[in-house]
């Protein structure tokens, strides 16, 4: 065996960040695995938490209500218009979090890596995952790195956990929306599936539709900043506005009725869905979210997030209806109506 | 977009409805309609448009579903090829959730360790095939007109290239055998069918076969067609021609969609088709039984790319669930909503049968648009 000396003679040089590749050492534990970690993830994420160098972060805990939320990103491609993995990873979780009102603080961040992947590909994940983690305000204070045989993943796998603090009064959750209250999103659906299925293998086709993923929780800030009665906050990613509608009317035991010509979508988007046999509720989204409010605070609301910059398309889609059968009723452009259904099955496999 | 905006505008779907309630309201007739096409069939639940149609008019679901006719035999005969040493399935993402005999699917031989890949064109199975030279690449070639001519193209390019590693399951249904046999054919007729006052003809079908091949029915058997276009106002507009032309007398090929639809259809796809493909003498369909000469096959000369052929694969007829009410709804004879199975043990989660599982099927729409029209189980 001759793996301690050629580890040892890589540990003394830099990594190839041009040319090199992933191997197994890299998630062995040694030398290399530690040359990995200093020379791309820790100038990534820089802040002094990390730089302590434990397996652990340590941190003090704000008085009040914490919440956390994980999340796996096997997201293919690995580079989209409007983001990567690394970015998609920050953004989910942030907003997982922020979901429930939450100021998000920290996030962990593992790796699983196939043996072969470009360390620049690595390195510019890293990067764009620490970008994306100070621009949402928050740091990534612990990680960790495994490298698999080639063919046991698909490239790169992330996984990201995150904790926040709920500022008091505020109590948003899934089950408590009530016939009545107003139904807000925050802007156009479906541009991050079609982002991502515009450059999937196979579906290649010419378009200008960018992802729409980003960190929600400085629009969160705001809303609930000046509306802490907001009853339900939920972001459409997979399944899109239709399976989260769904899904909050199951949680409250409600109805929903829908304004078809209210719900504001991009003709690409449209345009590409046509061609895909797809409706653009079932499609993802990574940067928008679904507000329930009592009636008498919409306005105010719309107002509120009309005003931040991921909020400029903020619009009133419908609103909550007592129904034990919880459905989700449209009334549509042409003066029918028709339920807006989970999608049954997988629309398209690894877009988050 | 601007294109397709034209023909889902409100005002103009308010002002054909206004139209139809004035031809149908005061006639003291019913009007029933079949929309031979499953494409239809769902922007009829997408859009709502039911809800606009006086209480006179109905709609009745025809068999126009490819995933939908095709009978458990042939599917458990893809999955047979599937399983077989060497070879790689490649399919339309919609056949892997339909149930074969004994609970199979071509999703469970997946799961099993089958290859199956979805192609999202024939083209697509073609290269496959190219980058596996050590594998056999079997393509389940299912559907309609629409769907035939890239077939027949897949097949000769396949043969330019000199590939001997491809073939093709050919499942290719004919429509205008489908409508026949709903209208006339004495075993439909005793499996029970429901009377049609008039069609409502297949939008991209007609764009391949014209509509020269309908005019037989409107003669024959005194049935008006209106080909009509996918989109909610093209499916107005052909309702209100029906509707005219069942007032006035007539039986007629009307065609709405003349955007796309010529009288000869696309003379080139014709072609492509009659170059590779020959009649079959018997195939059996879900719901209409076995129709003489309702399919394709290929000619002698490409046997070669023939999966039933080249693996010597038989066909054995299978039952189906007895509960399952697939095929009198295929004859439009049932509505999804008269099986005790639909919304209870079949869901678009958990289907039973293929109706439920396409995306072209009527038990899909009703179930994914339309179940609130029933009251609360």
């Amino acid at each position: 065996m001759n793996i301690a000396p050629r580890t040892s003679r890589l540990s003394t040089r830099r990594l190839d960040l041009v040319a090199g590749r992933v191997d197994l050492t890299h998630g062995a534990g040694g030398r290399a695995m530690q040359q990995l970690i200093e020379e791309i993830f820790r100038p990534a994420f820089d802040n002094p938490i990390l730089a302590r160098g434990n397996d652990q972060a340590a941190f003090d805990v704000a008085a009040g209500r914490m919440v956390m939320s994980t999340d796996c990103f096997v997201v293919s491609p690995l580079f989209f218009p409007g983001g990567d993995i690394g970015s998609l990873a920050v953004h989910g979780t942030v907003n997982d979090v922020a979901m429930s009102g939450a100021r998000p603080l920290y996030l962990s961040a593992g790796f699983v890596i196939e043996e072969g992947f470009p360390l620049a590909d690595l390195q510019r994940i890293a990067i764009s995952m620490g970008e994306a983690a100070r621009a949402a305000g928050v740091a990534v204070v612990t990680g960790d790195t495994k490298v698999v045989e080639r063919g046991k993943a698909d490239r790169l796998f992330v996984n990201t956990a995150g904790i926040g603090v709920v500022p008091t009064g505020v109590e948003i959750s899934g089950d408590r929306a009530r016939p009545g209250d107003a139904i807000l999103i925050s802007g156009t659906m479906g541009d991050h599936g079609v982002a991502i299925m515009a450059h999937r293998a196979g579906l290649e086709f010419e378009t200008t539709i960018v992802s729409d993923s980003a960190s929600l929780n400085g629009l969160v800030a705001d809303m609930v900043a000046a509306v802490p009665t907001i009853r339900v906050l939920r972001d459409p990613t997979r399944g899109g506005l239709a399976a989260t509608l769904n899904e909050i009317c199951h949680q409250s035991g409600v109805g929903m009725r829908l304004d078809e010509a209210a719900i504001p979508i991009k003709p690409e988007v449209l345009g590409a869905c046509e061609l895909l046999g797809l409706d653009a509720l079932n499609v993802a989204n990574e940067g928008k979210l679904i507000a329930v409010v009592p009636a008498a605070e919409a306005a105010r609301l719309l107002t509120v997030m009309r005003a931040h910059p991921l909020g400029r398309d903020a619009t009133m889609i419908g609103d909550i209806i007592a129904d034990p059968s919880r459905f989700v009723r449209m009334a549509t452009r042409i003066g029918g109506e028709r339920i807006v259904d989970w999608l049954a099955g997988e629309q398209l496999p690894r877009i988050c | 977009m601007k294109h397709l905006d034209e023909y889902r505008d409100a005002e103009t779907a308010h002002r054909l409805a206004a139209a139809i309630h004035n031809e149908a309201a005061d006639s003291g007739r019913r009007y029933r309609l079949m929309e031979f096409c499953g494409g239809h069939t769902h922007a009829i639940f997408r859009y709502g448009i039911e809800d606009l149609l006086p209480s006179n008019i109905e709609m009745v679901h025809g068999p126009g579903c490819p995933v939908c006719v095709l009978p458990t035999g042939r599917l458990d005969m893809a999955i047979r090829l599937a399983k077989r040493d060497g070879v790689i399935l490649a399919s339309y993402a919609d056949m892997l959730r339909v149930p074969g005999s004994k609970g199979q699917s071509l999703m469970k031989a997946r799961a099993d360790g089958a290859d199956i890949r979805m192609v999202y064109s024939t083209l697509d199975a073609v290269k496959l095939a190219e980058a596996n030279p050590q594998r056999e690449v079997i393509f389940f070639a299912i559907g309609f007109e629409t769907t035939t001519p890239p077939t027949a193209l897949a097949i000769e390019t396949a043969a330019k290239k000199g590939l001997t590693n491809f073939s093709v399951f050919c499942n290719h249904v004919l429509t205008p055998s489908a409508i026949a046999a709903i209208l006339e054919a004495p075993a439909v007729r005793e499996l029970g069918t429901v009377e049609i006052d008039g069609f409502l003809g297949p939008a991209h079908v007609s764009v391949v076969i014209g509509s020269q091949p309908y005019e037989f029915f409107a003669e024959e058997y005194r049935k008006p067609v209106a080909i009509s276009g996918f989109e909610p106002i093209d499916i107005l507009q052909s309702i209100l021609m029906l509707v005219r032309q069942l007032n006035e007398g007539r039986a007629e090929v009307e065609n709405q969609y003349i955007r796309a639809v010529t009288r000869d259809g696309n003379v080139r796809a014709k072609q492509a088709v009659s170059r590779v493909f020959e009649l079959r003498r018997d195939f059996e369909w879900r719901g209409l039984g076995h129709i003489p000469y309702s399919a394709l096959r290929l000619k002698d000369e490409f046997a070669a790319f023939d999966a039933e052929r080249r693996f010597d694969e038989p066909y054995i007829p299978s039952e189906g669930i007895k509960a399952c009410e697939c095929p009198a709804i295929l004859r439009g004879a049932k509505k999804p909503t008269d099986c005790r199975l639909f919304g209870r043990a079949c869901t678009p989660e958990t289907p039973l049968g293929s109706c439920m599982v396409s995306s072209e099927g009527a038990c899909a729409a009703y179930y994914t648009y339309g179940r609130m029209r029933e009251p609360a189980q």
